[in-house]
């Protein structure tokens, strides 16, 4: 664990944020050099450049099975990073795609220079094993997310949900900040693999972990929208341009819980039954209230903010049942979220574009408008709730059956209860599409090509999980072993 | 390796579903076609698979298995035996005639023959399952195309209510079976979810006792057990005609099977202590169901509440863990399918022609339309158990059955044939003889040549049932060996 000579491990270690970095260059230079009317070309490079970074990992970049810990040990080498990594290039990517034909924001190039920013914070979130390098990975992801948040600045709603965004994030970041500083002041380590032998070494009161963990969950539970922690979601994503909406709820919250695996599973494995304990209740008050406050939104966006509170609810049960089949549930779960609500709010975007509404009424005769567009929503939210042959099916089914595993019957039953009222709402969205009818319904909504693509692909890869769920499944074993 | 013709059967209607939605909106005669060319296609397998089962052999046939997530062994496995093949072909006729009798639909024909075949693919997928997720796989697959159809093509008033409420309805007892399917599973340890190892698992006791209600009652649901039937009745009246055909027709007899599949099956102990009292739900489904049928004066309201009757009587069967009362449950899933699936088809043409159902309202049907009445009477005579017809060979057995363990309980479940007759004697006088009123003479029409090839069809089937048990009584009869083998010769 020499971190002093640079060896080939170390740089492809960090292979998916050196190219990221390389392409944000690209794009900014671009954009400086292209002359206005081809800036729409900037989406597809940001695309295209994000899944070729994505080849070349997977060619020359996996890890072996043997973890190993590169620069410092600030970081480490293994297969649940890299899977984390390949899922936030993913998402990033499709993002690009959804927002390349909205003008005040597709066709400028800060726009991929930030979100491509974030995804690099987001590769390092996951693969970080120390808690200086953890803290510096989230503010990397966090700060340009602020700035897309409120990207639209002629926008009153975006404005408000930029700034928001960013009080309630730099609040609870200062109080992980405050409980990190405890955990290297108690166990004189920042390293979380270290941690583990301090706690058992020193023979650390237990009382002294409990506390700091409090402090460093306030964070963990902003990032994934969890209870009490939640409120920002709804009127941060109804105000965001809807791709970053798309964006903030599926990778960065699939990095937050990439972090809250790394770091309670390994380096606080010796509170696991307070933190479980802790869990469950955020996992239970956090689908519950998620699922009760959908029932009453009227706007798409917030409806879809709540429902995503509600997804990491659901994935939290995966979460507190830790096992192998626990942790491999929560990184199924989300790799097949982030494709199912990109889709969700991808097609919100090309509609919304179109009618300027995000109202859930405004989406009357949708079938009649674009049959296409109607049939991907009707995918993108059956696999929300958990239908088959969709994803979120076999998503759900793998969560309860990591916590019927460990015995948490009850708390598989509630997220079986909660998963009906998931299914009325979304059933409600989909009854104004196809049953109610509109006076604008002979106009046509076209989705643009690169919406087209990427919807496409989000849909298609909805169903593949949810018929050959295999692979996928076995990708999730691939990272969640790499825990340990 | 043979010919995989189950997976065929299953999968035919969902690849026609995509083909046919990639076919233009305007295009609305292709779709037909292309929908009736597919049911076909579906119908023939079915029959040919159907007569292809060997019964000297017994067991499951025509096995298919595909690994599909091996890390939890789950698999994609599925087969015939003597319980599912009846089902089989009925849910193949359902479906042909169903097509048949949607003809006339207008409103996006397109997206109502895709969710309709979607809806195919789940009800044959649970029939022919034999992994327990697989069977969960296509149990949830066949449920929410439902609420779409109902929900837009169904009748305007009640419909976005009915349709959420039969969702709601079949989704929480699906779910709560699940969590039962996963205490199975875990509790097993066998790592799979093979339900022909889950047979010999040997939960304990206690276990099955535990959890048998959960599943039985879960997928009951479906089934219309009392007092969970609520959903039904509603359901079918709010739905299209094919749909209803579908749903009381098919669907229902889906939570019978999957009751007795994974809670009567994988449980055995667990049926021989919790029968006693499920057998009184199944009682009140009977007698209840029946007596609500009684005084409805909507025609749909009718049928409706009659299915939650006659599939009172599958349960009930299943209740009596006997021989006979077993294979009488088999045979009346199927003649009930082909029976309601007829009434429905006949519910739904005088509706389309009058517009109201009012039973007050109509008459002398059967001077303009007199194959429908025809057929409504042959529906009616099998409804009541009249020999001659398949109600009777269903019925008989069950009722031999219940005497054998319960007779008070036989005594009482009788009375609903007195009922059932009162009721379908009255809808034949109101609804097809007697005086037309003034409104419809000159307006009402006879029905067209592919509502009539239907009516022949479900008509032919439920005669020569009846005339002729021998082409399904050894059937189900083996397939119920199997059962008794399970329960331990009880």
């Amino acid at each position: 664990m020499d971190g002093s000579v640079f060896n080939m491990t170390m740089f492809l270690a960090i292979l998916p944020e050196l190219w990221i970095f390389a392409l944000a260059s690209v794009v900014l230079v671009l954009d400086l050099t292209l002359p206005k009317e081809q800036h729409r070309v900037l989406g597809w490079v940001t695309a295209v450049g994000l899944l070729l970074g994505m080849g070349i990992s997977l060619i020359i970049g996996m890890p072996s099975d043997q973890p190993q810990f590169v620069w410092g040990d600030l970081i480490r080498f293994d297969q649940l990073g890299f899977v984390f990594s390949l899922l936030f290039m993913f998402g990033a990517a499709m993002t690009a795609l959804f927002s390349s034909n909205l003008e005040k924001l597709g066709q400028r190039g800060d726009y991929y220079v930030l979100m491509l920013v974030s995804t690099l914070g987001m590769c390092l979130m996951a693969s970080a094993a120390d808690v200086i390098m953890l803290y510096l990975a989230i503010e990397t992801t966090s700060i340009p997310l602020y700035v897309l948040a409120g990207f639209y600045k002629e926008d009153e709603k975006s404005t408000e949900a930029g700034f928001k965004y960013l009080l309630f994030g730099a609040m609870t970041s200062a109080i992980m900040l405050f409980g990190f500083s405890y955990l290297f002041g108690i166990a004189g380590t920042t390293n979380l693999y270290e941690l583990v032998n301090r706690v058992t070494q020193n023979q650390l009161s237990p009382y002294l972990l409990y506390g700091v963990l409090a402090f460093i969950l306030v964070g963990f539970a902003f990032k994934i929208s969890a209870f009490p922690f939640h409120f920002w979601a709804p009127d941060v994503y109804a105000g965001a341009p809807t791709p970053i909406t798309g964006f903030l709820s599926t990778a960065s919250k699939a990095a937050g819980f990439a972090v809250l695996v790394r770091v309670l599973w390994i380096g606080f494995v010796e509170i696991q039954p307070y933190w479980v304990y802790i869990l469950t209740g955020v996992s239970i008050a956090t689908m519950t209230i998620g699922n009760l406050l959908a029932l009453a939104q009227k706007d798409i966006k917030r409806l879809l903010a709540y429902s995503s509170i509600a997804h990491a609810g659901y994935a939290l049960i995966g979460f507190v049942a830790v096992s192998e089949l626990g942790a491999t549930s929560v990184i199924f779960y989300l790799i097949v979220y982030l494709l199912t609500n990109l889709a969700a709010f991808g097609t919100v975007a090309v509609f919304e574009k179109k009618s300027g509404s995000s109202d859930i009424a405004s989406f009357a005769g949708l079938s009649r408008r674009s049959p296409w567009l109607a049939m991907m929503m009707l995918v993108a939210f059956l696999s929300l709730a958990g239908m088959p042959p969709f994803g979120g099916f076999v998503i759900k089914f793998a969560v309860f059956a990591a916590a019927v595993q460990r015995g948490l019957i009850g708390l598989a039953v509630i997220g079986v209860l909660n998963s009906i009222v998931g299914l009325y709402y979304y059933l409600t969205v989909l009854k104004v599409i196809y049953l109610y009818r509109s006076e604008e319904e002979h106009i046509a909504v076209p989705i643009p090509q690169a919406s087209l693509l990427a919807l496409a692909v989000l849909c298609i890869g909805v169903i593949f999980v949810g018929v050959i769920a295999a692979p996928w499944f076995d990708i999730a074993t691939l990272g969640a072993r790499g825990l340990w | 390796m043979q010919f995989p013709i189950l997976s065929f059967i299953v999968f035919t209607p969902i690849v026609a579903a995509l083909v046919i939605f990639l076919i233009p909106e305007d295009r609305k005669d292709e779709v037909r076609v292309a929908a009736l060319a597919a049911s076909a296609f579906a119908l023939i397998l079915s029959i040919w698979v159907y007569f292809a089962y060997d019964i000297q052999v017994g067991g499951y046939q025509f096995v298919e298995q595909v690994s599909w997530i091996p890390a939890l062994g789950i698999s994609y496995k599925v087969g015939l035996d003597g319980m599912n093949a009846p089902l089989v072909l009925l849910t193949g006729v359902v479906m042909f005639t169903g097509v048949l009798i949607s003809w006339g639909i207008d409103d996006r024909p397109r997206e109502f023959f895709t969710f309709l075949f979607i809806l195919a693919t789940g009800v044959f997928g649970v029939f022919v399952s034999l992994d327990l997720f697989m069977l969960f796989f296509f149990y949830e697959i066949a449920v929410f195309p439902m609420y779409l159809l109902i929900a837009i093509w169904g009748w305007k008033e009640t419909r976005e209510y009915a349709a959420m409420k039969l969702t709601l309805y079949l989704f929480v007892g699906s779910v709560i079976a699940l969590v039962g399917a996963l205490a199975m599973y875990f509790t097993a340890g066998l790592g799979t979810f093979d339900m022909l190892e889950l047979e010999k698992a040997g939960f304990s006791r206690e276990f099955q006792i535990l959890w048998f209600p959960f599943v039985f009652i879960g997928f009951g649901v479906l089934g219309g057990i009392f007092p969970f039937h609520n959903w039904s009745p509603d359901g079918h009246v709010a739905a299209p005609t094919a749909v209803s055909m579908f749903h009381a027709g098919v669907l229902m007899k889906l939570g019978a099977f999957a009751a007795l599949r994974v809670g009567l099956m994988l449980m055995p102990e667990g049926a021989k202590f919790h029968m006693s009292w499920i057998i009184l739900l199944t009682l009140v489904n009977v007698v209840y169901g029946a007596f609500i049928a009684s005084v409805q004066t909507d025609f749909k309201y009718v049928i409706g509440f009659s299915s939650v009757s006659h599939m009172g009587l599958v349960l009930m069967g299943f209740a009596t863990l006997t021989r006979e009362g077993l294979i009488g449950s088999g045979i009346q899933m199927f003649s009930h399918g082909v029976m309601t699936a007829l009434f429905f088809a006949v519910v739904g043409m005088v509706y389309d022609r009058a517009h109201t159902r009012e039973i007050p309202k109509l008459g002398g049907f059967r001077k303009v339309m007199p194959m429908v009445a025809i057929a409504f009477i042959i529906g009616g005579l099998v409804s009541m158990g009249m020999p001659g017809f398949s109600g009777f060979i269903a019925e008989f057995p069950i009722f031999m059955g219940v005497w054998k363990s319960y007779p008070m309980i036989a005594i009482i479940a009788a009375i609903s044939i007195v009922i059932t007759a009162s009721y379908i004697i009255r809808v034949v006088g109101r609804v097809f003889y007697g005086k037309m009123p003034e409104e419809f003479e000159g307006h009402v029409h006879d029905v067209t040549v592919l509502d009539k090839i239907a009516l022949v069809f479900l008509s032919f089937i439920l005669i020569a049932l009846g005339v002729f048990p021998g082409w399904m009584v050894p059937l189900v009869e083996s397939g119920v060996s199997t059962i008794l083998r399970l329960l331990g010769g009880a």
